[in-house]
């Protein structure tokens, strides 16, 4: 009988579930993902995580929890850094502690560190490790990762030609751009961690609620590496988080683009990234042009009305804008 | 050019020491204030961590009485204070604060980046001189630390309450009057000595407790109302690992002159914790545990709100208090944080180990006073 190895839905799955599928599948793993994020995972993630951590990795607790007690593995690596001379968030390092420390009885933890600080070749070296749990030949895991990676860069491909995990990751769903009648589609640039965009019972649904708006959703995986780090070349201190960089370099861009109507900035309550970086962006924004800005912030207890207040709100307010203000003479 | 950095705890005297060594000119903010946390609140982003918010405080009041250049350390991550050095000139840019900032630390490019910061800072200096101002600073730094240390030993134990705090507050006010590194430790030396004269109930066996957490929270008496002097008056001797010239002499001597750090608190941290992460979580958890085996008889942890690492070492720790059944208190701080309730939750902690000593002197069959 092939192993059951658990992947908890949150945080980096967003990113790599591809890559760890492949991988896993490739070595005669079962991969077993827990359920979509719910109230019931919500509410056990807050009741067992420390009240002070943030809104996603609360809810990582309560994925944890759904899916303890039906695998022989967890996997839960240790990230300390996904990129050369950057970091993630601290807690990303901690979270196999975090999580062995917070529950009892749970299965294996897989816990290798991802640690591509140095070199992009410990990739590798991580994948032998964790590999080597199911098979002993080194071969099998190399082939196995190789394969893995490929489908992750198509996985990348993707989102940069504008499709969202949810539409290629199981739960198959028609989305189509709904244009409304007599209105231009806006073009709105939505920054976030990929963990906060892609969930979509976290954010309440935020970018279905915008293509049902008649907007066009522009993401940071969107946006060519290269313009990113080249806008970030800019800054006088190199930015060390990679999250930090791709958002500062994206809204950078934006601000050379002129078809861009808006920005929303999603952030989690109490997440110490978001708090400089949209400040940050937020600052560079208001400074060198007037592309409208909003910060969204959600948390475990963000009521939906205000949110589709808020969202409402900006969008007519976007709309407003175009369908009055630009008949007047900027000399009166 | 008129230099000013920010508060963090007695670090003002070490800084001062090499300020005045070097000959600059600069301004020491205002202590640590209401008004200083009100200032960084109202103009820092919501959710950055408190010392963001002090330090911007630190630098308006310093600003108000003529500095225009800042020193302040910096780091690549991935604690959030590697950043906070472009926070500051970002929300000063806007603010219309016209200062600049020199960040000591080692930059991306490298060493001549490095030599540009510090010629800036103070011009061209002959390398002998340096050598010697860094030997005599961190002279002072360990003093100051070794000072502190005394206070924590008198204060559960004098005979009549308060001298301790006297001397000590007697002599922040000389230090500022005392000029470079020889004069401040000769006020520190005489300071040593009026301690040292008071009269103490050697026979006393304190509470001990640890302080471990967030060094910029554990470290700055102002923002953790004065926790140090506060378990002390209650009879409770307090010990915190992290200080600041641990800093200098770990973070910056060793690792400059590639000497081995001293990594006893890895070692302990190891079942709990096995990777630096950032911050100081490794130190908290480490130091936890080499308390719990030195046989403290509790663990207060301090952080500000949204501290990343720290947060870590929070879901961390009760399994320390489990296994080694230590208690420990985690005390949350930021610019909300009440005086009241937070001296409530320090007592109600301080009682509890209090009683938890009698327990085995009542025997067995204990149970709480009163039932």
């Amino acid at each position: 009988m092939s192993k059951k190895v658990g992947i908890p839905r949150a945080l980096f799955y967003y990113q790599y579930i591809p890559l760890w599928r492949t991988f896993f599948e490739e070595l005669g793993a079962e991969i077993v993902v827990s359920d979509y994020t719910s109230k019931r995972i919500l509410d056990d993630g807050v009741k067992s995580c420390v009240d002070e951590a943030c809104l996603p990795i609360k809810l990582f607790h309560g994925h944890v929890l759904n899916l303890k007690d039906r695998v022989d593995y967890l996997f839960i690596p240790r990230f300390t850094s996904v990129s050369k001379n950057e970091y993630i968030c601290p807690k990303f390092g901690g979270l196999p502690d975090m999580v062995r420390h917070t529950f009892k009885g749970l299965p294996e933890i897989i816990d290798t560190e991802i640690n591509l600080r140095k070199s992009a070749k410990n990739a590798l070296e991580a994948a032998l490790d964790i590999g080597s749990r199911f098979t002993g030949s080194r071969m099998a895991i190399k082939r196995a990762f190789h394969k893995a990676q490929k489908d992750y860069l198509r996985f990348r491909q993707m989102l940069k030609e504008g499709k969202l995990p949810e539409d290629f990751c199981g739960r198959e769903k028609q989305r189509p751009l709904v244009r409304q009648a007599g209105n231009r589609m806006l073009n709105i640039a939505v920054i976030g961690h990929v963990y906060n965009l892609y969930d979509s019972y976290i954010n309440m649904e935020l970018l279905d609620k915008l293509r049902n708006n008649g907007v066009n959703i522009i993401t940071i995986d969107m946006i060519d590496e290269e313009i990113i780090n080249e806008k970030c070349g800019t800054l006088p201190k190199r930015m060390f988080w990679n999250f930090g960089r791709k958002a500062i370099g994206s809204v950078m861009h934006i601000l050379d683009r002129d078809d861009i109507d808006g920005v929303i900035y999603l952030m989690s309550f109490g997440c110490g990234i978001d708090s400089f970086i949209c400040d940050l962006a937020e600052r560079k924004v208001r400074r060198e042009s007037n592309i409208p800005f909003i910060v969204l912030t959600i948390d475990e207890h963000s009521g939906e009305a205000g949110m589709n207040t808020r969202i409402e709100a900006f969008l007519d307010m976007i709309r407003w804008r175009h369908k009055d203000e630009n008949n007047i003479s900027a000399y009166g | 050019m008129k230099i000013t950095f920010p508060h963090m705890g007695n670090t003002y005297i070490t800084a001062k020491a090499m300020l005045d060594d070097l000959g600059l000119d600069y301004v020491i903010p205002p202590s640590n204030s209401r008004m200083t946390l009100e200032l960084g609140t109202k103009y820092a982003p919501e959710l950055a961590c408190l010392p963001l918010k002090i330090n911007i405080g630190n630098y308006l009041q310093a600003y108000e009485q003529g500095a225009d250049t800042i020193i302040i350390t910096g780091g690549c991550g991935p604690c959030r204070f590697g950043y906070y050095c472009e926070m500051h000139r970002e929300i000063l840019k806007d603010l219309g604060c016209d200062m600049e900032i020199i960040t000591l630390e080692w930059p991306d490019k490298g060493l001549p980046e490095f030599l540009r910061r510090i010629k800036k800072l103070a011009g061209s200096i002959n390398p002998l001189k340096l050598a010697k101002v860094i030997k005599n600073v961190t002279q002072v730094a360990l003093q100051v630390d070794e000072l502190e240390r005394l206070t924590f030993r008198t204060r559960p134990r004098e005979m009549e309450k308060g001298s301790t705090d006297k001397i000590y507050k007697a002599f922040h006010k000389k230090v500022l009057e005392a000029s470079g590194s020889r004069e401040i430790k000769q006020v520190i030396r005489e300071t040593a000595k009026q301690l040292s004269s008071i009269a103490l109930d050697e026979e006393k066996k304190p509470l001990k407790v640890g302080i471990v957490g967030e060094i910029y929270t554990t470290i700055d008496s102002h923002t953790n109302f004065e926790i140090e002097a506060l378990l002390g008056n209650m009879g409770i001797e307090v010990h915190r690992a992290v200080t600041v010239s641990g800093w200098i002499v770990e973070h910056m001597l060793k690792k400059a002159l590639n000497i081995p750090r001293d990594m006893r608190y890895a070692e302990a941290a190891k079942p709990y914790l096995g990777k630096m992460i950032g911050g100081h979580a490794q130190e908290t958890i480490g130091n936890t545990v080499l308390y719990a085996r030195q046989g403290f008889d509790g663990v207060i942890q301090i952080y500000p709100l949204t501290c990343m690492p720290e947060i870590v070492a929070e879901s961390i720790l009760p399994a320390i208090e489990r296994d080694y059944g230590i208690p420990i208190l985690t005390l949350i701080i930021d610019e909300m944080t009440g005086e009241a309730g937070y001296l409530t939750r320090v007592e109600a902690f301080a009682d509890l180990l209090k009683r938890r000593r009698e327990r085995p002197s009542i025997g067995k069959d204990w149970a709480l006073s009163g039932s």
